[in-house]
Order: structure tokens, then sequence, then C-alpha cells
């Protein structure tokens, strides 16, 4: 029986994604297509006990999915017929139909249909936090627990979100369909921000008392090379991957005992090799097809701290120059923090400081990390006090419980050297 | 599937020029014309400014009259498209054509579907080839 239900999870796992893709299409509803798909797996689990696991397990569950999906539709034409005896032919008629429409191609691919679920997940008219959770819904086939769990919302909110996002989709009807050439590149990079928002929660959970979300990062960078699969020739999908794999392999190093290690201090040993290796060769692939965005630039740089043998070894000169390339096209507040730290640990540290103050009146003043770089930039300096200081306001600021350790850490030590 | 376009428009005290008012005019003109050519608008109508609203809300049975709109917003009601879209996709492309400055200001358009009263959405491979 375990084997059943391993068996029975491995091609949810796998397939789940495709088959409500397929769903979707024929049906026009989540709602039924959901309710196909459990309907089929349920069958799984109680006939393959009896009957053994199918030579073909996913398409054992794809052409079930669509017969219970057939069967529902059937029902409710029954009870609309009973109401409406007018309707009758014309609901049979197309009745037919749709069943052929349904069984055509159980058998066959239709990578496609992700790719317009995908597309319709991560519209811009639904919110951002509808469009992350339906992604992990229905393309990562999280369930609606697991994925209020990773971003600690309640469960009934999360699923008062999906119901709401479904009901918009259905009520305004938002397309399932890959957007038109014109539209493509900005309905792209709507998908792309979501897979690295759900990614940047797993990296550094923005509460809470876990640093990383292994279970999220994971997830999200399984999307990510979905998207690679579906759209390969477009640059900025590889760059998102290395992006993530590249930040993911630092994973093991970056907190031990329990404690938050900064990339400067980390056990270089500790760093997933294989994961660097694919970054490393993503991001060659991607700059080959000279097409380079905000997502590439960012690998780039992150490839720069994986090939570096060590901290003081890192070129923080050309991660430097990536910076400012970044900025050009996306002068964030954020991304200016960024050049301004590599400025400073290029060795041009008054100037990285200054840069870093200018910004402290900008609306990211509320942001911890401006005030932790600050900090971390004035211990350098060895200016004590003042790097105690702004210590302090990065810990009022920080809400993960683990970056709170690590800047009370630093506070106590900068006091120490402040006292006379 | 019928989408209501809302145009919502600022209303600085000046409104608009006349060569600004001329401007809007022509731009809503391009869009009924087109809209029209491809069968697919339904109504449109500009809204006069809402210095001339008038708001009622019945309380306990009672007609209470007010002066002005129903909520002190930056934007306004101008005006209104009604279109026959396939899709949302289609109504944002009209909304993206549509000029808002209407009372003189920058504005946005809401774009919202009418509701539908009829049966529960049928699958839409079925609804597209139902000879009825």
């Amino acid at each position: 029986m375990d084997d059943i239900r391993l068996a029975v999870e491995s091609v949810f796992r796998q397939e789940s994604g495709r088959i409500i893709a397929s769903l979707i299409r024929i049906s026009g509803s989540f709602d039924r297509a959901e309710e196909a798909m459990q309907d089929a797996f349920l069958s799984a689990l109680a006939s393959w006990p009896e009957k053994g696991i199918p030579e073909n397990p996913a398409a054992w569950i794809m052409t079930t999915a669509h017969r219970k999906l057939i069967d529902a539709v059937r029902r409710e034409r029954t009870r609309n017929e009973k109401q409406d005896a007018i309707q009758y032919h014309a609901a049979n008629a197309s009745l037919v139909e749709f069943e052929a429409a349904a069984m055509e191609f159980p058998d066959t691919q239709f990578p496609d249909d992700r790719l317009r679920l995908i597309f319709t997940c991560c519209h811009p008219a639904l919110n951002a936090e509808a469009q992350v959770a339906l992604t992990l819904r229905t393309l990562g086939g999280l369930s609606t627990p697991e994925i209020a769990k990773a971003f600690l919302v309640p469960e009934t909110t999360l699923a008062q979100r999906l119901v709401r996002a479904k009901r918009k989709i259905q009520e305004a009807r938002i397309p399932y369909r890959v957007p038109s050439a014109d539209r493509l590149p900005e309905r792209l990079a709507a998908v792309q921000a979501v897979i690295y928002l759900v990614f940047n929660e797993g990296y550094a959970a923005t509460s809470g008392t876990r640093l990383v979300r292994e279970d999220l990062c994971g997830e999200a960078i399984r999307l990510g090379r979905l998207l690679c699969e579906l759209l390969p020739q477009q640059a900025e999908n590889i760059g998102l991957l290395a992006l993530m794999l590249l930040q993911d392999s630092r994973r093991n190093a970056r907190v031990i005992d329990g404690k938050l290690v900064t990339l400067e201090d980390q056990d270089r040993s500790l760093w997933d090799r294989g994961a660097i290796a694919e970054g490393l060769a993503l991001v060659e692939q991607a700059v080959n097809l000279r097409h380079v965005g905000p997502y590439q630039l960012q690998a780039a740089i992150a490839a720069l701290h994986a090939e570096a043998a060590s901290s003081a070894a890192t070129d923080w000169a050309q991660i430097a120059a990536l910076y400012e390339l970044l900025s050009d096209r996306n002068p964030s507040p954020v991304i200016v923090l960024n050049h301004a730290v590599a400025i400073a640990m290029g060795g041009r540290m008054e100037e990285g400081l200054k840069r870093i103050d200018d910004l402290c009146s900008a609306p990211l003043d509320e942001y911890y990390l401006l005030h932790a770089s600050r900090a971390d930039l004035l211990r350098r300096l060895n200016r004590w006090p003042e790097a105690a200081a702004a210590y302090q306001r990065a810990v009022s600021l920080a809400s993960n419980q683990l970056e709170i350790d690590f800047l009370l850490r630093r506070l106590r030590q900068v006091e120490a050297l402040a006292r006379p | 599937m019928r989408y209501m376009l809302l145009v919502y428009s600022a209303e600085p005290p000046d409104g608009l020029s006349p060569q600004d008012a001329e401007r809007v005019r022509s731009g809503h003109m391009r869009v009924m014309e087109e809209a029209t050519r491809k069968g697919v608008l339904l109504g449109a109508e500009p809204l006069a400014s809402t210095s001339t609203a008038t708001t009622v809300r019945m309380e306990n049975g009672t007609a209470l009259v007010t002066d002005g709109p129903f909520a002190e917003t930056k934007e306004q009601l101008a005006g209104y498209y009604i279109l026959e879209c396939e899709d949302l996709d289609e109504a944002i492309e009209w909304a993206a054509k549509i000029p808002t400055e209407c009372q003189g200001g920058p504005g946005c358009i809401e774009i919202r579907p009418f509701r539908s009263i009829a049966r529960p959405a049928e699958p839409e491979r079925v609804a597209s080839q139902a000879p009825i």
C-alpha cells in the first residue's frame, strides 16, 4: 500500500501541473478541473492496490481525470436540461463535441497548456498574492494548507484568496491563452516576477524563526525550469533560473548551528558545486542569446561570488560594474544600495558610505538592510559609536529572528569596542 | 462578453484648454469609429462634471438627497463605454486607447464585466460551438 501511495504521490508531484492545465483548457473552469483531477487521484488510490500500478501511471490519471470531467459536465447538463427543456438539443449536441474534445488527446502531450496556465495565473489583473497562490496551487501542485504555511497566512485567508482569484478569472473572463508576441515581454516579466517572489520568500523569509525555506526555493527553481522548458529562447528565463540556482547553492553555508553566517564568513566548501556548475553554464547560455536583462545581470553577479575561491578574492570591481548596469536599467533604491556596498567592498569605502547615506532619506529608510549595510561599513571603518547606532536601527526594522540575532551579536561587538 | 469601461478623470478647477478639449474629443471619436467598425461598440456617453452631481440615499424609507458625488475622490467618473469583447485582454486593449483626461486632469479606466444572470458558465469550447 505504501508503494501505491508513493507512486500516486510521485505522479502527482510530476504531472499534476500538466494534467490540471489541460483540464482547465477543456472545461474552461479551474474548479471543475481541480475536482476532476482530485477524483482521478482518489480513483488511483482505490483501484491500483487491486489492479496493480498501470504501466504508464501518468497517462492513466490523465485519462481518468478526463472521464471524471465528462461525468461532471454530463451531470450538470442533466440538471440544467430539466430546468430548461428548450436547451436540450443544443446542449446534447455540444456535449458530444465536448466529449470528443476531452478524449482526443489524453495520451499526447500539450506543453502549451501549462504555458497558458502560467500566463493566466500571473495575469496582471490579479493581485500579486493571488498570482503567487494560484501559481503554486495549480502549476506547483501545492495544497492550500502548504501554501498558507509557507507564507505564514491563515489557511482561510489563503483559501479566500484562491476563491476570489478563480472567480475573477471566470467572471471577468481572463483568457486562457499565451499572450500575443507584442504583449509577451511584459507578461513574461510578470511570470518571472512571481517565480522570483516565491524564491525570495524562501531564500530569506521575511518573518518567522527560519531564515531559509528550502521548500519554497525548491518550488521556485522547479517553476523556473518549467519556464525555461516552455520558452527556451528567452534569455531572461535562463537568467532567472541561473540566478536562483546560484543563490540557492549557498544554502548549507548560510545558517550554521541556528546562526546566520554572512557571505564573507561562509565555509565555501559547503556550497553546492553541482548547482554552481549548472548556474554558471546557464549564465553563459543566456549571455549567448545576446538579450541582456536584469535577471542575467544579477545572475552574473551571483556567478562572480560563486567563482571566488575566497571572500578576499572576490572581484568587487566587476560586481560594482554589473550593479551599475543594473541600476541604469532599473534605478531601484535596493540596487543602488547594493551598488554602493560593492563600491565600498572594492576599496572605495568612503564613497560607498556616502552613497548609502544619500539613500537614508529615501523610502528605503525603513529597509533594515540599508542600516545593516551602513552599520557594517562603519564597523569596517572603526567608527564604533556610529556603527552601534546603525545596528540598533537595523535591529528595530528587521523581522526575521535569525537576522535579528545576527545584528544583535554585531551590535554587542561594536558596543564593546566603542567603550573607552 | 460585455464590459463597461468607466472613464475616471481628475477635475482641476480650470478644466481643459480648448486645444486639449479638441484633442480628447477627437481621441474618443477615433475609438468610437474603430469600435463601431469592428462591431464592438454597444454604447458610450460622456458625463457632465461632478459639480452637477446629486446623490440620493434611502434611509429608513426616506430619500436623503445631497449635493455632489457619492465619494470625494481624486478622480471622478467622467463617462463610459460599453463594449462587446472576447475577453479581458481585448477590453484592456481598448482601455489603453481611450483618453482619460475628459474632465481636464489625468485619469484611468476601470473595466467591469456585466454581471451575467444566465445559467452557470458553460465550458468555453462547448459554448463557442453550440448552434444556438
